[in-house]
């Protein structure tokens, strides 16, 4: 699981981004509220993946998926 | 998340803003200035003395305007958070360079849309250098720049600039003897409060819940190919420029421009040094005051590098004027394009971990 939480923006999408370099079909990934949680699951959806979101106390754990 | 929604609401608060920013200047603003975080922030400083610069000196409500908005959004949508510990030090430093690159220029990114949007050609120089700096900071984000993470602090620490604000609010309103306010130049003219802190208040809740960015705009698309915040910034252009036509408020032109110079290298110096030190903080002026107005400790810090920064401008004769650069204020740029390049060198190349003590186990 990667953990992009507390980075300032646009870190967490540049880590998700590495990340899915990989080509797999499943993710997860750490993130706060508020625009990461809205970056990370806007790019992941734009390379064609599909994310459920999942609130972990005040962050979030994304589950992206083909 | 819906994709087309999220584009088209923040092109439609991209236009509010654009034509509240462009009609301020009409109600009692500085021309082409509706709104600029970075003047504001420099003439707050000179209302509360940390300058002695006469015509620069007035409280303005716009900022605090947008800080509260910008909390009172967060806190509603359960986004308000007391974060912080991401390079504190560094991000004042970042944000002090930041309004010397600024006030070389006269404006924030915010401003510069505004600039343009009056037809006033001087700010395509300023886009350029903005561009380019842009660049330069992407180029460290790519090789693995980072401030490190930042964590949930205690519940009050968060709540400080907004109590800041409301402070400043008091005294603008009581103005007590020690508060200053500008009898002529800029400072002296401006709105009504009651509709600057209007104006900021719908600023600062549309830039809440889009995460308008003047930089993000450039920096995403580059990036990721990301037109959100692009879009965001086109909109608020637009709409200004739309404004400015109707309200008679279009001069297009290089000189005699409003608050501005006409120096195009180092109107261009001065916006690459804000572009790469605001790429590496995460956001513009503008963004880093809605952030410390939903908690974020960090971006409090940074908003506190802007007004320090803004002080030693006016007190150390690096800011410009319609005149032109001075050349305290030349060295002041080249000294900070140095300093940003190397917090990019040290937080990319040499940032070997620091050992964190293991407190829980778990």
């Amino acid at each position: 699981m990667l953990d992009a939480r507390g980075e300032s923006c646009p870190i967490p999408v540049i880590m998700t981004k590495k990340l899915m370099a990989s080509k797999e079909d499943y993710y997860e990934v750490m993130v706060d509220a508020g625009a990461p949680l809205e970056n990370v699951t806007r790019f992941a959806e734009s390379q064609g993946y599909k994310v459920e979101a999942e609130a972990k106390g005040g962050d979030y754990l994304l589950k992206i998926s083909k | 998340m819906e994709k087309k929604n999220d584009k088209l609401f923040i092109i439609i608060a991209g236009l509010v803003i654009g034509v509240i920013a462009a009609a301020l200047a009409f109600a009692g603003n500085p021309k082409n200035m509706g709104f600029c975080i970075a003047c504001f922030l420099r003439d707050t400083a000179g209302g509360l003395g940390l300058h002695k610069a006469p015509p620069v000196q007035y409280i303005r409500p716009e900022i605090i305007g947008i800080v509260i908005g910008a909390f009172v959004a967060a806190f509603a949508k359960k986004e308000f958070g007391s974060k912080g510990g991401s390079a504190p030090m560094t991000r004042f430093v970042l944000g002090f360079f930041a309004m010397v690159g600024c006030l070389m220029f006269l404006g924030c990114p915010f401003r510069m849309i505004l600039r343009l949007a009056g037809g006033d050609l001087n700010a395509v120089f300023g886009l350029v250098g903005f561009v380019a700096g842009i660049f330069c900071g992407i180029f460290f984000l790519k090789n693995g720049y980072s401030l490190k993470r930042t964590y949930t602090l205690t519940k009050s620490e968060g709540y400080w600039m907004v109590i800041l604000e409301a402070v400043t609010f008091v005294l603008l309103i009581a103005r007590p003897a020690f508060i200053a306010f500008s009898e002529e130049g800029p400072g002296s003219m401006h709105a009504a409060i009651a509709l600057s802190l209007g104006a900021g208040l719908i600023v600062g809740v549309l830039a809440q819940r889009t995460r308008l960015c003047m930089v993000g705009g450039t920096r995403d698309l580059v990036l990721f190919k990301e037109t959100r915040l692009m879009l965001g910034f086109i909109a608020i252009l637009v709409a200004a420029l739309v404004t400015n036509l109707v309200l008679g408020g279009f001069k297009l032109g290089m000189v005699e421009q409003p608050i501005a110079h006409t120096d195009g290298l180092w109107n261009a110096l001065g916006m690459l040094l804000v572009g790469f030190a605001c790429v590496l903080l995460g956001g513009c002026p503008l963004r880093q005051l809605v952030m410390s107005g939903e908690g974020n400790a960090d971006s409090a810090v940074t908003v506190l590098g802007l007004i320090v920064g803004a002080a030693f401008c006016h007190n150390f004769g690096l800011a410009s004027s319609p005149e032109g650069p001075t050349p305290a204020g030349k060295i002041a740029v080249i000294i900070g394009i140095v300093v940003v390049a190397g917090i990019g060198v040290l937080n990319t190349y040499l940032k070997a971990d620091t050992a964190e003590p293991a407190r829980d186990a778990a």
